[in-house]
């Protein structure tokens, strides 16, 4: 599913959407935590990581393993220097006020059934 | 591509958490223009990315070396101490010293070496405390050698 659909579908707010060709981006699968490392070993190409921490050295991560953007959850704002990061890396940064189980309850519907449910 | 050989080379400075993650990043960029398969750039990626945080968060600084060729990527990384106090209980999944402020950012998951030995074919840790660890890790670039 392309991520501009998601986007519309899960009502979420983009932090930079200077970067560029976002709406194209292919989204997969999902992947949820808040400790680096084991988004490290869990997070796969093309998959939306939703996570609460909003600070810079998210943008390394997300990077590191081509996902398909970041999901910061229950309306946390990530510092500037995040978003500034995210921009000049091409990593999407992606809000929702919902919090994590009810964000992923939902993406996973989306993304396995076509609809939210 | 040859016998051309790769060799990168990266000062990683203590606490510089607003460069973490560069130096495994232009590895991942490098290895690709030398046409590494995009396996092994996953795979080395991980490895330089950790020990990169490593050497960010836990020492007072060291050297992340990378060098390929037409058989395999070895990564080395070195600083300059404290040391691994337990390098035995350090290689064990769920196993930190992160201070809290390091938890609060999401490190300290204990997963940094097992995520590095998990994806090296070949992989060494020494570590003196006082003096420095030491990490090489191997990985081959095609399958007949992983056998080896």
């Amino acid at each position: 599913m392309k991520l501009s659909e998601v986007v519309k579908v899960m009502g979420l707010k983009i932090f930079n959407p200077e970067v560029e060709g976002w709406e194209m981006i292919e989204v997969s699968w999902g992947y949820a935590s808040d400790l680096l490392s084991d988004v490290i070993a869990g997070l796969s190409k093309d998959e939306l990581w939703v996570t609460i921490q909003r600070h810079l050295n998210v943008v390394a991560v997300a990077k590191l393993k081509d996902g398909a953007g970041i999901v910061i959850t229950k309306g946390i704002i990530p510092d500037d220097a995040t978003i500034k990061k995210a921009t000049e890396e091409g990593v999407v940064l992606l809000g929702t006020e919902m919090n994590t189980f009810e964000f992923c309850g939902k993406l996973y519907n989306l993304l396995k059934y076509g609809e939210i449910r | 591509m040859g016998n051309e050989k790769v060799r990168l080379v990266y000062r990683i400075k203590a606490m510089d958490l607003a460069n973490a993650g560069a130096a495994s990043s232009h590895v991942k960029s490098e290895l690709q223009k030398y046409g590494i398969e995009e396996e092994v750039v996953k795979r080395v990626g991980i490895i330089c990315f950790e020990a990169e945080m490593n050497m960010i968060l836990y020492s007072v600084g060291g050297k992340l070396k990378v060098e390929a060729n037409s058989n395999s990527v070895e990564i080395f990384a070195e600083d300059n101490g404290p040391g691994i106090e337990d390098l035995e209980k350090a290689m064990q999944p769920g196993y930190s010293t992160a201070p809290p402020w390091a938890q609060d950012y999401g490190f300290g998951a204990g997963m940094g070496f097992p995520n590095m030995k998990q994806n090296s074919d070949v992989f060494e840790v020494e570590s003196a405390p006082g003096v420095g660890t030491k990490i090489h890790a191997i990985i081959y670039r095609r399958k007949e050698n992983e056998a080896k």
